[in-house]
């Protein structure tokens, strides 16, 4: 038996169980108090955790514990007395003109908190959650320079029913032809040049001029003559410096060639009419709103 | 008569594995399938090339240990520990500069996340208890490993298993089970030489010629026989197609979230802890020359730590869909865990009584010791994590990243580095290690790195959950994802400085592992068994 060759180790005073492996020997200390108390604390603590908390599975559902508690409940119930405490001011919102609230402080002050709550959850992935957008399609929300109209009505509509979203048939539609199956390469360039001119960036002279009429021909219906634009047919404006997709011959040379398509997701149905109010107020005291 | 068996069904194999490889339905099943058909027809060609050889003397080898798996075992460990490290530190600057995603599809974060996940716990965790539970059971039983060359294949196959995981995920085959990504035919695979594993492990138990089992075999035996178990369950899956790699899981909706859980919290109760701990009992003893503290602590704590550890994975899915009841026992069982896992902690740290002064001379002894140390306090720092009220704040953020970390860099990590500064020097018959000095470097760097690491996840993780909550008075979000995300860049980078310093450790490590191991020659360390007495 190798307990038989229990011995003392010396330098602890502590009997050896007398097991020996490749050298290692164990002593017989006694597991440590404060561990051992510790132990049986949080195993009470545990039991009588579960005595209040559902816990225990049976046959055909689980304890409930003494406190019944339930975590659907608990968010069931937070969520009830968000609503309830305001409540109020959102039905004052829905009755309300929605151009009028600006001059209701204390509503203005609700409805752009909320608004900019759910601008940062559903619109912030496109726009940027400070709201400046991105080049390739995503517009930018603080300028005062609007593709569908920049009014609170405006707005509104576009988050109630997108733009080209084709699930919702009062969407916001229009459609730029892609020029690149009517016009030669050459007429392209001479009307990207053309475009260049109007907002007045370096530009080959001669070929603008020679754009000037494919330009009236082609275009000036939705960018109007001037190329200013036109928000009935959500057509950008050709004459300052913001652009949508780039405003550098290639990427202008790109849009006329294959067009573009940008599609926005209608929230009406997925968002209250009070919230969708909200995130229009919000949008619109980002600083172009009009 | 065998070789002959032999020959047909490798001859057999490459030529399915050629099917499947023409027909496979995705890229990533035909570039396995082409894998598997070289590592086939090599075998088949292996196979008649040595038919005729003569069967190796037996019984001459039997009173010798088995070393040379181990010592594969070892180069394995240090080579995938190195890999893993990088590929972490990799995806950590990702995170941080999103721009190395590098717009391919091979190289985004979302492949690579699992190929790092993978490399250090399965490629690194993995050979390092392979080979160390093969040494240690051969010392404590004093016998050779069971099953002759069986150790091989364990071996090779368990590599085989690696290279199969990670090119799948390369090229985009996931079964999207996070630390079980693998597709159903390299976790059959893995199967099957995790039964090899156990035969070993089990059969030199079973034949030892020590009266008892050592306590390091018993963490070592529980680790097997529960990873087989969790593999399996986990995997349960029905192919599509043989032909193809992709599956239906056996557990839908909130039950699949629960049994991955079980085993996702069972990879690390089962592989990173209790495997380890048996690595534990055995280097921390030997280097400090010790008896091991309590006897009866070991049993206690180790019968504690398996019985609690399968409840806990619950607390991974704290305010889901799972049930209340099943998040009650997750968390209550994971508080109890608290002491049984720190059992672990006070054996180590205590054998160390009548040998403290060792701490100032042997760096091998300060890593493995310090390893201990953050088991410590991720073992305190995991179940308070668990309580709902702390989870409420600290689910998905970069907190869990932090204390996962702080367990397997400091823990996993540090152990295992002590571990192969121990068996180096014994496995190749040197007198000691090439350079002390490199220890003590590679102690500190690590430690440094694993101290930023952590450091900068507990701020990040705490304010982007506070972040996330964040509410005015009338109840509305502050912040957006996007905010959070853009406040955390700074501890992004100084996660990523932790990463590299960690590295660097690692490849210092190697480089004092090589010089030992071709070192000037000595015989001074016999490795024959010692019969027991």
């Amino acid at each position: 038996m190798a307990d038989n060759k229990r011995e003392i180790d010396t330098a602890t005073n502590t009997e050896t169980t007398g097991h020996e492996w490749d050298g290692i020997r164990e002593l017989d200390t006694p597991m440590p108090r404060w561990w051992l108390i510790t132990f049986y604390i949080t195993i009470v603590w545990a039991i009588i955790y579960t005595i209040f908390m559902p816990a225990w599975p049976m046959i055909n559902s689980a304890t409930p514990g003494i406190l019944g508690y339930s975590s659907r409940e608990e968010v069931a119930q937070e969520l009830a007395a968000a609503n309830e405490v305001n409540a109020p001011l959102d039905e004052r919102l829905a009755n309300m003109e929605i151009a009028s609230v600006v001059e209701d402080p204390e509503l203005l002050r609700f409805a752009t908190a909320g608004g900019g709550a759910i601008f940062r959850n559903y619109c912030s992935q496109c726009h940027g959650a400070g709201a400046a957008g991105a080049v390739g399609g995503y517009p930018n929300l603080l300028d005062d320079d609007w593709l569908w109209g920049g009014t609170l009505t405006d707005i509104q509509q576009t988050l109630t029913h997108g733009i080209r979203y084709e699930e919702d048939p009062d969407t916001r539609y229009s459609q730029m032809p892609a020029f690149g199956d009517i016009l030669e390469e050459e007429e392209i360039n001479s009307l990207v040049q053309y475009v260049l001119s109007l907002s007045n960036q370096e530009h080959d002279a001669e070929a603008a001029t020679a754009g000037t009429e494919l330009f009236m021909d082609n275009c000036s219906v939705c960018h109007g003559e001037d190329g200013r634009g036109m928000q009935d047919q959500g057509a950008p404006n050709l004459t300052d410096s913001i652009w949508l997709y780039g405003g550098d011959p290639e990427s202008i040379a790109n849009t006329i060639h294959d067009s573009r398509f940008g599609i926005m997701p209608a929230f009406g149905g997925r968002l209250s009419d009070e919230d969708i109010r909200k995130a229009a107020i919000y949008v619109h005291t980002l600083g172009g709103g009009q | 008569m065998l070789a002959g068996v032999k020959i047909g069904a490798m001859g057999a194999l490459t030529l399915l594995f050629a099917i499947a490889a023409n027909w496979g339905h995705e890229e990533v099943y035909r570039f396995h399938a082409f894998l598997l058909m070289a590592v086939s027809a090599w075998a088949f060609l292996h196979a008649i090339r040595t038919a005729d050889a003569p069967a190796a003397p037996k019984a001459a080898l039997e009173h010798e240990y088995m070393d040379d798996v181990i010592r594969y075992g070892v180069i394995a460990t240090a080579f995938w520990g190195v890999v893993g490290f990088a590929a972490g530190t990799f995806i950590a600057f990702q995170l941080a500069f999103p721009s190395l995603n590098f717009d391919l599809p091979w190289t985004t974060f979302g492949r690579l996340r699992p190929l790092h996940t993978s490399a250090v716990i399965f490629a690194f965790g993995g050979n390092a208890l392979i080979c160390t539970s093969f040494y240690v059971v051969q010392r404590t039983t004093a016998a050779r490993l069971w099953g002759g060359n069986l150790a091989w294949f364990v071996f090779w196959g368990y590599q085989l298993f690696i290279v199969l995981a990670a090119t799948g995920y390369i090229l985009g085959g996931t079964q999207s089970k996070e630390y079980a990504e693998p597709e159903w035919y390299v976790d059959l695979w893995l199967t099957i030489v995790w039964v090899a594993y156990l035969a070993v492990f089990l059969g030199t138990i079973v034949k030892r010629k020590e009266p008892h089992i050592y306590v390091a075999n018993w963490f070592f035996l529980s680790f097997i026989v529960t990873v087989a178990m969790l593999h399996v369950v986990n995997n349960l899956a029905v192919p599509v197609s043989i032909w193809s790699s992709q599956s239906v899981t056996l557990f839908p909706g909130v039950q699949g979230a629960m049994v991955q859980w079980w085993y996702g919290h069972n990879a690390v109760g089962f592989f990173l802890t209790a495997g380890f701990l048996g690595m534990m009992y055995y280097f921390i003893p030997k280097q400090a020359n010790r008896p091991v503290y309590s006897y009866k602590l070991s049993i206690i704590h180790f019968w504690a730590l398996i019985f609690l550890y399968i409840w806990a994975g619950p607390h991974h899915l704290h305010y889901t869909a799972l049930p209340d009841w099943a998040q009650t026992l997750g968390m209550v069982m994971s508080v109890v865990l608290w002491m049984p896992s720190w059992g672990g902690m006070i054996n180590g740290l205590m054998t160390l009584q009548g040998a403290w002064d060792k701490l100032r001379t042997d760096p091998v002894l300060r890593i493995l010791v310090i390893s201990v140390g953050f088991y410590g306090m991720s073992t305190f720092e995991g179940p308070m994590m668990s309580i709902k009220a702390v989870n409420s704040l600290s689910h998905y953020t970069d907190w869990t990243i932090g204390h996962v970390h702080s367990g397997a860099l400091g823990w996993n990590g540090m152990i295992t580095f002590g571990a192969l500064y121990f068996l180096v020097p014994r496995l190749w018959k040197r007198d000691g290690l090439y350079s002390l000095s490199l220890v003590s470097w590679h102690f500190w760097l690590a430690t440094i790195g694993i101290v930023l690491y952590a450091a900068s996840m507990w701020v990040t993780g705490i304010m982007e959950g506070l972040m996330w909550r964040e509410v005015d008075d009338q109840g509305f979000l502050i912040n957006s994802f996007a905010d959070t995300v853009a406040a955390k860049f700074p501890m992004y980078v100084v996660r990523g400085l932790g990463g590299v310093l960690y590295l660097a450790g690692g490849v210092i490590m190697c480089y004092n592992l090589w010089k030992t191991a071709t070192g000037a020659t000595s015989t001074s360390r016999p490795a024959q068994a010692v019969p027991a007495e």
